[in-house]
This record gives C-alpha cells, sequence and structure tokens, in this order.
C-alpha cells in the first residue's frame, strides 16, 4: 500500500507527519511512502533526505491524495483537504472529534475510514501510540524554553567573581506529562522547581523529578479523575488553592501552567491580582491557552506584557519545536501502523476487535464509530482500598518467648555447674568465650565475601584432625585405620577449602 | 597425650601452638572483613593449621608415621585437584560436599575415641565424657548425611522440590525422642563397659534425620541450608574438642559454629522468615498457595535486544540484578562485558545484591568477582534500594523472588515482608527470563505486568550476547 504524506497547510505549522527516519522504517515494513514536496521543509528535512530514505516525491498536493491508500498527516484536515479524501483511503492525524463535529460529519460522508490520534486509548500497550504525550512532553519542555527566553536572568544559581545570581523560582501547576517534561527542563537547567497537582498520586512523581510538590491539606479529595486525567475540584479546595497560588505567586519568577480538564474549559488559576503581585521581570506560560487559558490574562497565540509580567500564550508549542516533533509523532504513527499490519505486508487491516484500532477509529464506511465504548483499563491504577489495620496481638507474646529462653538456659547452666567437674567447666568457659568471639568477629565480614567466608571456616573446621592424629599411634589397629582414613577425609577438606578460598579471594579486585 | 613424640616436645610448647593456631583462625575470620584484607586472612588461616599439625604430629603421634603421611598427601592433592577444578558455580556443591567430609571425621573420629581402651574416666566424668562422645557423634552424622543430600540438591542429582512427608513434624518428634532415649540407653550401658550397640543404632537415626531434613527443604532456602551445615560441621568439631579435652578444636569449633549460625540468621532475616520454619521446610506449603496463584491481569511487553541495546545506550543510571538465573546461565562473562562497555560510554552501571540470591551467601559476589566485576561497583539491596527511583534501566537477570512487589504489596502472600529489590521505582525494567514461570516460592510476579517493566524471553547468556553486539 501507498502512504501519502502531504504538506502541512495550516498557517503556521511547521511539524510533517514522517521523517526520513521513520520512512526507512515505513518502508521496511512493506509500504510505499510518497511525500510532497517541501513537506518537510519547516522541520528541517529537506526533500533530498526523504528521496534518500527511499520515499517518492510527489510535486502536486492533489496528485498526492489522488495517489495514496494512506494518508498520514499532523493537523485535522482542512475543509479543502477532506473534500479530497476518497471512499477507499484511511487518513491517519489529530482529528478533534468532540471539538470539530462538522469535520467529523464530512469525514464520515467521504466513506473513508479515519484514524484519530487523539483517541488513541490510555492503555499500557498503546503508549508508544500515544501522541498526545508525545507532544505534551514536548510543549511542556519548548514552554520552559521559551519563559527562558522571556526570562531576563539566569534560571541557576552562581557566585561568580561580579556577585551572587540567585536560582529562579519555577512554579509549574498541573503536573501531567507536559508538567513533568516542564519540571524536567526547568530542573536541568538549575532552576528550584515547585508543582501543584490536584490529583495526590502524581507526588511521588514529581519527587521523583527532585522538585518540590505542594501539598493542600485536603484529606478527602482525590482531583483524579477518569483515564488519569483530572476532574472538576470542590469550592473549598478551588479557594485553598488560590489562596497557594496567590501566596506562591509572590515568590516565584516563572509559572507555567498546564491544568486541564477533559472535555472543559480550562480552569481559571492564576488571577490579574496574581499577575500585578509577580515582580516585574516575571514569565508566565500558559499551555492551556488554547482552552481559554489558566490565567486570567492570557491571549491565545501571543505575548502580553501587563506590569511587568509576560504571559505567554503559545498554542503552537511542539510545531516550535517541528523537527523533534515530527520525529515522535511520526514514531507514534508507525506504532499506529504495526498494529494495524501485524504482517508487515505492506496491507493493512482494520480489526474493530482490537481495542486500540476500535478506539482510534472515528469513521468507517460511512459511520461514525466515535465516541468508542469505554476502555477496559485505565491508566491508573484502582484506588487501593484502605490497608485493615494491622495486627499488634503478636507483639505481646513475643516479649514472653525469649525470656522464658534466658530463663531456662540460665537454670540448665546452674544445673550444668552444681554436676559437673571443675575441669569441664574449664572447656566450657572457652566454649562460650569463643563463641562470642566468633559472634563479634563474623559481624564484621561484608556480605560479598559470605561465599569465602564459608569455604575458610570450613577449611579451619577441619581441625577435628587434631583429633584423628591423637589417635593414629593407636597399637589397635582398627582405630589406627579409622584414624588414618579420617585424616585422609580431613586432609581434602584442609587443602580443598584453602585452595577454593584463595582461588575466589583472588578474583575479588578493584 | 603424656606418650613421646618425635621431637619429644614439652606439653607447654604444644599447647602455645595451639594457642598460636587460635589466635592465627580469629585473624583469619576477621580478615575477611573486607576484600583488602580477606587474602591475608586466608593466609593466617593456612598458617594457623599449619602449626596446630605440625606440633600434634611432632609432639603427639608417636608411630604409623607414614601412614599418616601417605594419607595427607593423598587427601591433600584430592582437595588440591577439586580447589582447581570446580567452576564457581558449582561452589555452592563444593562447600556443601566438603561440609560433608567435616561431618563424616567427627563420626569417626568419635568412634574411635569411644574404642580407644586407654581413655579412662570414672563416675561423673565418664558420664559427661559419654555424653560429649554422644553429641560429637550425632551432630557429626546429621551434619554428614544433611550435607551429602544438600550437595544432590545443588548439583541437581537430586529434585530441589522439598520432599515433605506426611506427619513429618511427628516424624522429626519420633527420631530425637528415639535420640534421646538411645542416648542414655548409650550412657548407662557404657558404664558396665558396652554401648556400642545404641551408638550405632543412635547413628543410624541421626543420618536419618540429617537426610529427611534436608530433602523437606526447598531450593530456595538452600543459602539456609549450606550456612546452616556450615555451623553444623563448626559445633561437630566443638563437641569432639569437649570428647578429647582439647581448647583448639572447642575454640575453632566454636568460632565456626557462630560463624554459620550468624550467617544462617542473616539469610533468614533476608527471606523475612522464622529459621524454625525454614528448617521445618517448605515453602509456602501451609495454604500459601491461596495468593500464589497467577490471578494477575495484565499485559506482557516483550522487548527484543536491539531495542534493549538502544535503552542501555541511552541510560545514564542502570543496575543490574543478578540471580541464580545467571549462575545456570554462565552469563556472568557477558555481564561483565556488556558492563564495561556501557561504563566506557559513561553510563555509571552497578550491581545490586540481595542477600539470598543464588544457592549460598554471596554466591552471586563470588560469581562476578570471577568475571572481574571490581567489587566497588557491586552493592548490597540496603545500599541500593533508594536509589532506583533514580535509574533509568534496571535489568533483572534471572531473578523472580527477590524483585517481586507483592512481598510489599500482598499482605497474604507467602512472601509477605520479605526485603527485596525495588526495581519497580526504576523509569524501566528489563526482565531476563526464559519463561512465565514462577520462582521457587511459587508467586507470580507482578513486577512482569507492570507498565514500566519489559521482557526479553530466553537463555540470558544468549540474550546478552545479543544485546552486546548491538550495541
Amino acid at each position: 500500500m501507498r502512504i501519502g504524506v502531504p504538506r502541512e497547510i495550516h498557517p503556521g505549522e511547521k511539524r510533517v507527519a514522517t521523517t526520513p527516519d521513520v520512512a526507512t522504517e515505513l518502508i521496511k515494513m512493506g509500504f510505499d511512502v510518497a511525500i510532497e514536496s517541501g513537506a518537510g521543509a519547516t522541520a528541517s528535512f529537506s526533500d533530498e533526505a526523504y528521496a534518500a530514505a527511499g520515499c517518492e516525491i510527489v510535486a502536486s498536493s492533489e496528485a498526492l491524495w489522488e495517489q495514496s491508500d494512506l494518508i498520514f498527516k499532523v493537523r485535522a484536515p482542512e475543509t479543502t483537504e477532506a473534500a479530497l479524501l476518497k471512499k477507499h483511503q484511511t487518513l491517519i492525524c489529530f482529528i478533534w472529534p468532540a471539538q470539530n463535529p462538522g469535520l467529523l460529519k464530512q469525514l464520515t460522508a467521504s466513506g473513508a475510514t479515519v484514524m484519530a490520534m487523539d483517541s488513541v486509548p490510555r492503555i499500557s500497550r498503546a503508549q508508544s501510540m500515544d501522541a498526545l504525550s508525545s507532544m505534551a512532553n514536548i510543549a511542556g519542555y519548548r514552554a520552559v524554553i521559551e519563559a527562558a527566553q522571556h526570562f531576563g536572568r539566569f534560571f541557576t544559581g552562581q557566585i561568580t567573581a561580579a556577585g551572587k545570581v540567585p536560582p529562579a523560582k519555577v512554579l509549574v501547576i498541573g503536573a501531567g506529562v507536559a508538567g513533568l517534561a516542564a519540571i524536567g527542563a526547568a530542573k536541568s537547567m538549575g532552576a528550584i522547581v515547585r508543582s501543584f497537582d490536584t490529583r495526590p498520586e502524581v507526588k511521588e512523581q514529581v519527587e521523583s523529578m527532585d522538585a518540590e510538590f505542594l501539598m493542600l491539606d485536603f484529606e478527602d479529595e482525590d482531583g483524579s479523575g477518569e483515564g488519569g486525567y483530572a476532574k472538576v475540584m470542590s469550592e473549598e479546595f478551588i479557594k485553598a488553592e488560590m489562596a497557594l497560588f496567590a501566596e506562591q505567586a509572590k515568590d516565584v519568577d516563572i509559572i507555567i501552567t498546564t491544568a486541564l480538564i477533559p472535555g472543559k474549559p480550562a480552569p481559571r488559576l492564576i488571577t490579574a491580582d496574581m499577575v500585578s503581585s509577580m515582580r516585574d521581570g516575571s514569565v508566565i506560560v500558559d499551555l492551556a491557552a488554547e482552552q481559554g487559558g489558566n490565567c486570567e490574562l492570557t491571549e491565545a497565540d501571543k505575548v502580553e506584557v501587563r506590569d511587568g509580567v509576560s504571559i505567554i500564550g503559545y498554542t503552537d508549542l511542539p510545531s516550535r519545536l517541528a523537527a523533534q516533533s515530527s520525529q515522535l509523532y511520526g514514531t507514534n504513527l508507525r506504532y499506529l501502523l504495526a498494529e494495524l499490519s501485524p504482517e508487515k505486508n505492506g496491507e493493512i487491516d482494520v480489526d474493530m476487535d482490537d481495542e486500540v484500532i476500535r478506539g482510534v477509529t472515528v469513521c468507517k464506511d460511512g459511520e461514525t464509530t466515535w465516541p468508542p465504548p469505554a476502555p477496559k483499563l485505565s491508566a491508573a491504577p484502582p484506588k487501593a482500598t484502605p490497608e485493615p489495620a494491622p495486627v499488634v496481638v503478636e507483639k505481646k507474646s513475643s516479649m514472653a518467648g525469649p525470656v522464658i529462653a534466658a530463663v531456662v538456659g540460665a537454670l540448665a547452666l546452674f544445673g550444668l555447674g552444681a554436676v559437673a567437674p571443675a575441669s569441664f567447666m574449664a572447656h566450657f568457659t572457652v566454649f562460650v568465650l569463643a563463641c562470642f568471639v566468633g559472634y563479634m568477629v563474623i559481624w564484621n565480614v561484608t556480605p560479598a565475601l559470605h561465599t569465602p567466608l564459608m569455604s575458610v571456616t570450613n577449611a579451619i573446621s577441619s581441625i577435628i584432625v587434631i583429633g584423628a592424629l591423637l589417635q593414629i599411634s593407636s597399637a589397635d589397629s582398627l582405630i589406627m585405620w579409622i584414624a588414618a582414613a579420617t585424616v585422609g577425609i580431613t586432609a581434602i577438606n584442609i587443602a580443598g577449602g584453602f585452595a577454593v578460598t584463595r582461588r575466589m579471594l583472588e578474583m575479588f579486585r578493584k | 597425650m603424656n606418650t613421646e613424640g618425635l621431637l619429644t616436645l614439652p606439653e607447654g610448647v604444644i599447647t602455645v601452638s595451639y594457642i598460636a593456631a587460635t589466635i592465627l583462625f580469629i585473624l583469619a575470620l576477621g580478615g575477611l572483613s573486607n576484600q583488602e584484607t580477606s587474602r591475608r586472612g586466608n593466609w593466617y588461616g593456612i598458617t594457623g593449621m599449619a602449626v596446630a599439625l605440625i606440633a600434634t604430629i611432632l609432639g603427639v603421634v608417636t608411630a604409623n608415621y607414614a601412614i599418616l603421611l601417605i594419607a595427607l598427601l593423598i587427601g591433600g592433592s584430592i582437595g588440591l585437584v577439586l580447589a582447581r577444578r570446580v567452576q564457581m558455580t558449582q561452589m555452592p556443591e563444593l562447600v556443601a560436599i566438603l561440609h560433608s567430609l567435616v561431618g563424616l571425621a567427627a563420626v569417626a573420629v568419635g568412634f574411635a575415641n569411644f574404642m580407644d581402651p586407654k581413655a579412662h574416666f570414672e563416675g561423673v566424668e565418664l558420664t559427661i565424657h559419654d555424653i560429649e562422645t554422644y553429641l560429637g557423634i550425632l551432630i557429626g552424622a546429621v551434619t554428614f548425611s544433611g550435607s551429602v543430600i544438600a550437595f544432590g540438591k545443588l548439583s541437581g542429582r537430586i529434585s530441589g522440590k522439598p520432599m515433605l512427608l506426611p506427619a513429618r513434624h511427628w516424624l522429626n518428634l519420633a527420631l530425637l525422642i528415639g535420640a534421646i532415649w538411645f542416648g542414655r540407653e548409650f550412657v548407662l550401658q557404657s558404664a558396665m563397659g558396652g554401648g556400642l550397640n545404641p551408638l550405632i543404632i543412635m547413628t543410624a537415626i541421626a543420618l536419618l534425620f540429617g537426610i529427611h531434613m534436608v530433602m523437606a527443604i526447598g531450593g530456595a532456602d538452600m543459602p539456609v541450608v549450606v550456612s546452616m551445615l556450615n555451623s553444623y560441621s563448626g559445633w561437630a568439631a566443638s563437641a569432639t574438642g569437649f570428647m578429647l579435652n582439647n581448647d583448639l578444636l572447642i575454640v575453632t569449633g566454636a568460632l565456626v559454629g557462630s560463624s554459620g549460625a550468624i550467617l544462617s540468621y542473616i539469610m533468614c532475616r533476608a527471606m523475612n522468615r522464622k529459621f524454625l520454619n525454614v528448617i521445618a521446610g517448605g515453602f509456602g506449603t501451609g495454604g500459601g498457595t491461596v495468593a500464589a496463584s497467577g490471578d494477575i491481569e495484565g499485559e506482557i511487553i516483550a522487548i527484543d535486544a536491539h531495542d534493549t541495546a538502544t535503552l542501555l545506550a541511552n541510560a545514564s543510571e542502570v543496575i543490574i540484578v543478578p540471580g541464580y538465573g545467571m549462575a545456570v546461565a554462565q552469563a556472568q562473562h557477558i555481564v561483565y562485558e556488556l558492563t564495561s562497555a556501557l561504563r566506557n560510554k559513561g553510563v555509571n552501571v552497578r550491581f545490586g545484591i540481595h542477600p539470598v540470591a543464588g544457592r549460598m551467601p554471596g554466591h552471586m559476589n563470588v560469581l562476578l568477582a570471577e568475571a572481574k566485576v571490581p567489587y566497588d561497583i557491586v552493592f548490597e539491596m540496603d545500599e541500593v534500594n533508594e536509589d532506583f527511583p533514580n535509574v533509568d534501566v534496571s535489568i533483572v537477570i534471572g531473578a523472580n523472588d527477590i524483585v517481586n512487589p507483592s512481598a510489599q504489596e500482598v499482605p497474604d502472600s507467602p512472601i509477605a515482608g520479605m526485603p527485596v529489590l525495588e526495581v519497580w521505582k526504576g523509569k524501566t525494567t528489563i526482565v531476563l527470563k526464559r519463561s512465565m514461570a514462577t520462582g521457587y516460592a511459587g508467586v507470580q510476579n507482578p513486577l512482569f505486568f507492570k507498565e514500566n517493566t519489559r521482557m526479553l524471553f530466553g537463555d540470558a547468556k544468549d540474550s546478552l550476547d545479543a544485546v552486546f553486539k548491538a550495541l
């Protein structure tokens, strides 16, 4: 089958749906790849690079749409593009069917199969096709870069000959994929990073990135909604949250907001008052600008400067890192194609029983198949039931055991002392002391040397040979032979034990 | 001991030699506290043994030198050949069979001593001496038969599965009562000049007991068994020392005995199990199978060698967790090559060793040392467990139960509470495994179903070879 990759015609869109690297893989899977001339130019992939990877370069967009069985795109098709789609074709790109019902209707009417990369189910198996995560990751990183560009100081703290530079303080609101990527990028540039999220389970993830997680004292409320996304919170919670942001705004230099709730306008988290309370030169990057913005003053696709604070509302952050996002998006597409073409024979099979394929397919054979039935598994584990209170009864009885043992042991020793002759008690003293010496010495042995310890103690325990030596001179020939045999077997032990220990210890080296 | 030896050494000189030997043995054990001094420690041990042997041969032995020397030479050569030939993966077997020799020697010395007409004791002293003889033989016999069975299990000659006889606890109790009763008989008869029959019967009982005890213990508990037998061989030597009124034997035996006991304790603690439960045998047999069934649902994500290599090359922190599977596949050398290749690329590769990984204490360390892995990148569980959240890739090679999150997450799991290496907290875990079979504990491992786990199926050595080539 032939895959066609047209040039993105949306104004400002720099990404492309495949890169030369990905195309090589696609061709390996048995597909032909055709690309519109200049499609990769804005993402720094030349026509020559595609040609070298084995792609056919097609000059006209119409010809490409006409001749391809599969169309790979990034953005949802414009009306003119959608008109080019024919019945037997398959289109894979972002669709956002919930936001674009008109487009969905038009696509359905064409009779083609359309798969929406924004509808990949959030299950483990489909992670490799999760283009939303790929793009969010890039957006988070790019948000920090944009912030750095508008921020007039270093991120990292430094002590220089010309004075001390304090590190920048960054607050990341919403610790999803984009938020975590932003935390990582800001952290690696040396900033002090704090993060807030309504879902308490992400605390560990935030802390694993070495950032500080800001907690609200709300025991009962968990902001985790379906599929690992956040949900709308209660009024008191929002009040407490806003107080926290107001306090943080006075302290931090950069705020990056990534708070989104699926299917709702972005929550308003940063008010105009908070913006004016920030220091001059501070930066806010609003990743929710497309859904109305988390900051009251955000204007989509613009950089607003209010009260000396730059508010960045770009909605095309992935496109601003076009080479990287094209590579990741292209790879997501390749994994989806691998799912569609398990035989790797260059043909696809739209198996509507497969959970992933069912999920992404929004229309097929003239019927709208969106939204899909609910996924069987969610990304976040089900909420753990509170653990049963630990049983403490056991503890009580455990004290009695050692005490009884000690008393019995002491009585036995006294009993022994009462009847045993002095010579025995002398040996017994030596024995007990030796046990203690052994106890003290052995605890110092490093665990790495436990095997050599065992072989050396084994060699040493063949000191029992002394017993045989005492008997070997016996006149009784039976005793003599027993003793000789004993000397023989202990000699095996002595020589073998020490030699193998030596061999092992020779191996331990730095 | 008053008989005159070759050089007629005064008794004081012999005693001083024994004291020197004792001190050298203690220094030998102390030397093992770290790798730098360990080789010196071994030499202390050899010197101590030589001093003790020479003093005894010169001072005590009066006849039969030829036989003595021949026996020493034959035994010594066999020992040296064994030590040279043995492969590091077979160390547990070798140690087990060597333990059995100490047990056998204790039995032989005990019998010879009992039959020796020279010894004369009266009254309480005779009773105590008899009890000492009896105990020496008893412990020696248990050590002997137990070690032979352990050897069989470790070398695969006997199935590693626990053999659980019905009413095995009652059987053990019967054997114990039998041993005590025959002990009483022995002491009574010995006072009248007899006693050989009860002694022989008791020896048979002790041998049976040793066999039965080790047969009932599963393969995963072998580290405990090996260290326990190590301990027994020490106690046997100590009991023999009491019998012969020889402080050198008493002290040395006590050192070895407590060493083995501490190792057993460390191993049990590493598995969060009580020593008695291990000895009583059978892992997870008391209804623990309820949680053992594979009721974990989830997706397994396989990975190939090429992708593994890419992951590793792009990582900055890697921890390798080896298990018995690495020993079986003899994969330690390729592990080292992989490690040095990655370290040359600037990847920080370390090893995390669980105390009970392998079949005897420290088994993994010895294998890695054999493959020349520098010991300063080999860490204990407690040293690396906190680092896992910062680890990019953990590689689990042929280990299962020691990386099982159920130990922490499932309260009714048979391995609940056992300390484990928390590999799942890292970014990605690659598990090398031959199949989806469970570990020795028979518990399904939810680690394999985690989102950040990738399974690399196949023989560990072949898989790692492929990864190394792809790198």
